[in-house]
């Protein structure tokens, strides 16, 4: 039994058509449909986050979302971090992991990146302790933790500063 | 893994959804957040021929007071909701629900999870099952004959099962009392993961004194349950300690890779304990 559904997804800002089995998570169209491989796929189970995207703003486990769950949001991908500033510019929160060695073999990055990102739209003045909290979502087995923190932390600190400038 | 093939459906409103339920038959299923559903159907734990998903039905995702200051949460509600929602809608008197939010996985699973994917699912250690039979919450169901209401206390029947019929949906939890001394607090090996054991306590109290108060367990029994030798305890004027003591001489917990049934004894007299301090703190 195959059900092929035809979906809509808006994806970084593009309307995308797709059609897929119903059994297609969306961490897999995001893939396999779309070839948007920035987001990776680790336990299908929700336990390491390795597929958290942002769906109307919120960060989600896309490997526990089927993709026709996802039709009539607002989807955003590791891919659109770098947009807007330039061709392979690196974002304000993409710089301070490098900055501060928050990645090592960086299979987990996309989905830390994307936790933080939805995590500080939400709450620009979390603390240290808040921003710990937040990351215990996603597992990372190279860093310690340590270096995530701080660089979130320190992007959080910057964009504060930034926001009084103005 | 990759879930089995089914095909999907979306319902436009409660009776469509209840409609295709009741034509689909037993191999329907009920997809809300999915934060449990798909992790099982990921795992082949369950294998659904169809998916109804009710995630687009708006009217379930309230949350208010009513005239008598219950609250009333719809079942579509996330509990990420809760946990940010408007200080004016769940204090005073309900403040205990934001407080418990946080010991439910982590952002990214409260931010899709719901409160009646909680309920339903029933899982004997979430903090929804917990907080519904300790505050008396009266759970709201809807199939193809009307709604009926079901208190929390006889909602829950055992591992993963409920009262709800295959054809029901569950549309609201109403609480029908605020719960100013409430307090729930667990253990679990990493903070995120379901407890072993996790405790919630609902005190009547006034100036500081206790006149009684509810108890409910979970991690003891395959169901959450009350707990009705502690509650004895609280009325008769006992202490937190000798309440706790009863709970967890009451309580016949199982033993398995997680913990024995002495470890779950000592969990439950020190975590009734916590909650019923918790609960008196300001
Ligand atoms: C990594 C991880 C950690 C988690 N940790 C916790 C935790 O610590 N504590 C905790 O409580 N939960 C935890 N959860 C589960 C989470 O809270 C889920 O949100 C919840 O159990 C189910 O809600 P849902 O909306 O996702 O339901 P779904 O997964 O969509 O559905 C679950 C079940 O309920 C049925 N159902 C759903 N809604 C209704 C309805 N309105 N009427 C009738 N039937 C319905 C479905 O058919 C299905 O059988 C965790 C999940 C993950 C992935
Ligand atoms: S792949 Fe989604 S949480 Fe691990
Ligand atoms: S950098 Fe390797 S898992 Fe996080």
């Amino acid at each position: 039994m195959t059900d092929l559904q035809l979906m809509t997804l808006d994806v970084n800002g593009e309307e995308h058509e797709v059609v897929a089995e119903s059994r297609r998570t969306l961490v897999d169209v995001l893939r396999h449909d779309l070839r948007l491989t920035g987001t990776h796929v680790g336990c299908e189970h929700g336990i390491c986050g390795a597929c958290t995207v942002l769906v109307d703003d919120r960060p989600v486990r896309a490997c526990l979302m089927f993709a026709a769950q996802a039709e009539g949001t607002r989807i955003r991908t590791v891919e659109s971090l770098s947009q807007g500033t330039g061709e392979c510019e690196l974002s304000d929160l993409q710089r301070a992991f490098s900055e501060h060695h928050g990645l090592q073999c960086g299979f987990c990055t996309p989905g830390f990146l994307m936790l933080a990102e939805g995590f500080l739209a939400e709450r620009p003045d979390a603390s240290k302790e808040e921003i710990r909290e937040v990351v215990a979502a996603n597992l990372c087995r190279c860093t310690g933790y340590q270096t995530i923190v701080e660089a979130i932390d320190d992007c959080a600190a910057a964009r504060r500063r930034a926001g009084k400038e103005n | 893994m990759k879930p089995a093939p089914f095909r999907y459906h979306r319902a436009r409103s409660t009776e469509d959804a209840t409609r295709l339920l009741a034509e689909l038959g037993a191999d329907a299923k009920v997809i809300a957040g999915g934060q449990s559903l798909v992790a099982m159907m990921n795992y082949r734990l369950a294998r659904p021929a169809h998916l109804v998903d009710i995630g687009g039905l708006r009217a379930l995702d309230h949350l208010h007071r009513d005239a008598d200051g219950g609250l009333h949460i719809g079942a579509l509600t996330t509990h990420h909701t809760v946990e940010t929602a408007p200080p004016g809608v769940l204090e005073p008197g309900f403040g205990v629900l934001r407080r418990a939010m946080r010991w439910i996985g982590h952002l990214p699973i409260r931010t899709r999870g719901t409160v009646g994917g909680s309920l339903a699912h029933a899982d004997a250690t979430a903090e929804w099952c917990l907080l519904a039979v300790a505050l008396g919450a009266e759970l709201v169901a809807e199939g193809p004959h009307g709604r009926r209401r079901i208190r929390a206390e006889d909602f829950f029947f055992g591992y993963y099962t409920t009262a709800l019929d295959p054809g029901e949906l569950l549309v609201e939890a109403v609480f029908p009392r605020p719960a100013p001394h409430a307090a729930l607090t667990e253990f679990a090996e990493r903070h995120g993961d379901f407890a072993i054991v996790a405790a919630a306590i609902d005190l009547d109290a006034e100036d500081g004194s206790v006149r009684g108060g509810r108890v409910a367990l979970g991690g003891v029994a395959p169901a959450t349950v009350r707990v009705p030798e502690a509650e004895a305890v609280l009325a008769g004027g006992g202490t937190f300690a000798e309440c706790a003591a009863a709970a967890a001489d009451a309580s016949d917990p199982p033993g398995d890779a997680n913990g024995s049934p002495e470890y779950r004894r000592h969990l439950i007299r020190t975590l009734v304990r916590r909650a019923c301090e918790e609960a008196m703190s300001p």
